[in-house]
């Protein structure tokens, strides 16, 4: 063992960058609640459950994407056997009705680019 | 313990512990059709240019299609976004000029659009299968799927693909509908009103020629021998298609 020392000093600098993110968190006394998000004005149930939502929304909106876009289905039969139109702007926003403080929140909280409104609609008009 | 019993016991552990997994994995949600869906065979279009001179100057069925569709009005015309528009008749059908066609001919304002090719060397060349043919004949965009690349466009011979080289949204003139915009760098084209036909809506261009009397698009299906096109088809001997030596064997017929 003929540079026990170095190595040591190297192994704690390693340890203490890769632990900077916690620290930085930890000194700026942030303390990583999850944002407030706007409540449904409606009030009502979301199609799934909040839980699958939360964790599975992004798989959701993917199937829907395919289903409308690629096989010409339309209707989603939610787990409950409701029937659901698969739109985000007709039937996501007709209860979140300003994803600023819906999707966007959560999802700059998480750090995850949501690029679905550059092109879909923000705001339900019609026609 | 034996080897023979270790190995029972081995299996029905992981038996056991399949069943929640498989459960997680089946879903109790599905997809389906719209009730009321217009459904077809194969879909096709007849556009009457006899009946569509009737009316000067109209562009009903552009317009229509232009607003539903967020499809902007840029002004450039090397970034220019078209699905249906109306092209000099000479450009559409060359093979049909002779050096002694009159002028008022050649100029003739000819309504042309994406001729959903039975076989579409748009879909053939795309990389990514974001332009696919449907079993009904419909030549679809996924634009969630597009790269940008423009193998499309250099595949179609009609010229009915444009490319969002800038921003769109900025060109789109009034009260943007539901229908969502494109974004820089997708390819879009004319999809038949997929997105009306799959809620039993007919294609906005026929809807809005109609709407002016004129009746000069027809839209239906083929499959079906008592549909209106399955009648033109069968009753006008002069039907004409673009390029048809090409073998792409466009869907959109034309009375000239």
């Amino acid at each position: 063992m003929y540079s026990l020392g170095k190595i040591l000093v190297g192994l704690g600098v390693f340890a203490g960058l890769v632990s900077a993110p916690a620290w930085y968190g930890l000194a700026s006394g942030s303390k990583g609640t999850p944002p407030e998000l706007e409540k449904s004005k409606e009030g009502k149930d979301c199609i799934e459950p909040a839980a699958y939502m939360r964790a599975k929304h992004m798989e959701l909106l993917d199937e829907w994407r395919d289903a409308v876009v690629r096989r010409a289905e339309h209707v989603y039969v939610a787990s409950d056997g409701q029937h659901h139109d698969m739109s985000l702007t007709g039937t996501c926003l007709r209860c979140h009705s300003d994803p600023a403080k819906f999707c966007n929140k959560c999802h700059e909280y998480a750090g995850v680019d949501v690029f679905c409104w550059d092109c879909h609609q923000e705001k339900k008009r019609g026609l | 313990m034996r080897r023979r019993s270790f190995l029972k016991i081995a299996g029905l552990g992981v038996a056991a512990g399949a069943i929640p997994i498989a459960r997680a994995l089946g879903r109790a949600s599905s997809t389906q059709a719209a009730p009321g869906a217009a459904t077809g065979k194969r879909w096709a279009m007849v556009i009457d240019e006899q009946k569509c001179l009737t009316k000067q100057g109209c562009t009903a069925c552009v317009q229509a299609c232009n607003k539903f569709h967020n499809i902007p009005a840029i002004p450039d015309p090397r970034h220019e976004i078209k699905w249906i528009w109306k092209e000099r008749h000479e450009n559409v059908f060359k093979e049909a000029v002779t050096p002694y066609t009159p002028a008022e001919v050649k100029e003739r304002p000819t309504v042309v659009l994406c001729n959903h090719c039975d076989n579409p060397p748009c879909v053939r060349v795309c990389p990514t299968q974001a332009t696919f043919k449907r079993p009904d004949g419909i030549v679809m965009m996924d634009e969630h799927r597009c790269i940008g690349c423009r193998y499309c466009m250099t595949g179609c011979p009609y010229g009915a693909r444009s490319f969002n080289f800038v921003d769109p949204r900025p060109y789109i003139h009034g009260e943007p509908v539901d229908y969502p915009t494109r974004t820089t760098g997708v390819v879009e084209k004319c999809t038949f009103c997929a997105e009306r036909l799959g809620v039993g809506k007919r294609p906005l261009c026929v809807e809005a020629c109609e709407g002016t009397g004129c009746g000069a698009i027809v839209f239906g299906d083929l499959g079906d021998p008592n549909s209106a096109v399955s009648a033109i088809v069968r009753s006008h001997q002069e039907l004409v298609r673009r390029r048809p030596e090409i073998g792409t064997s466009p869907h959109v017929f034309y009375i000239l």
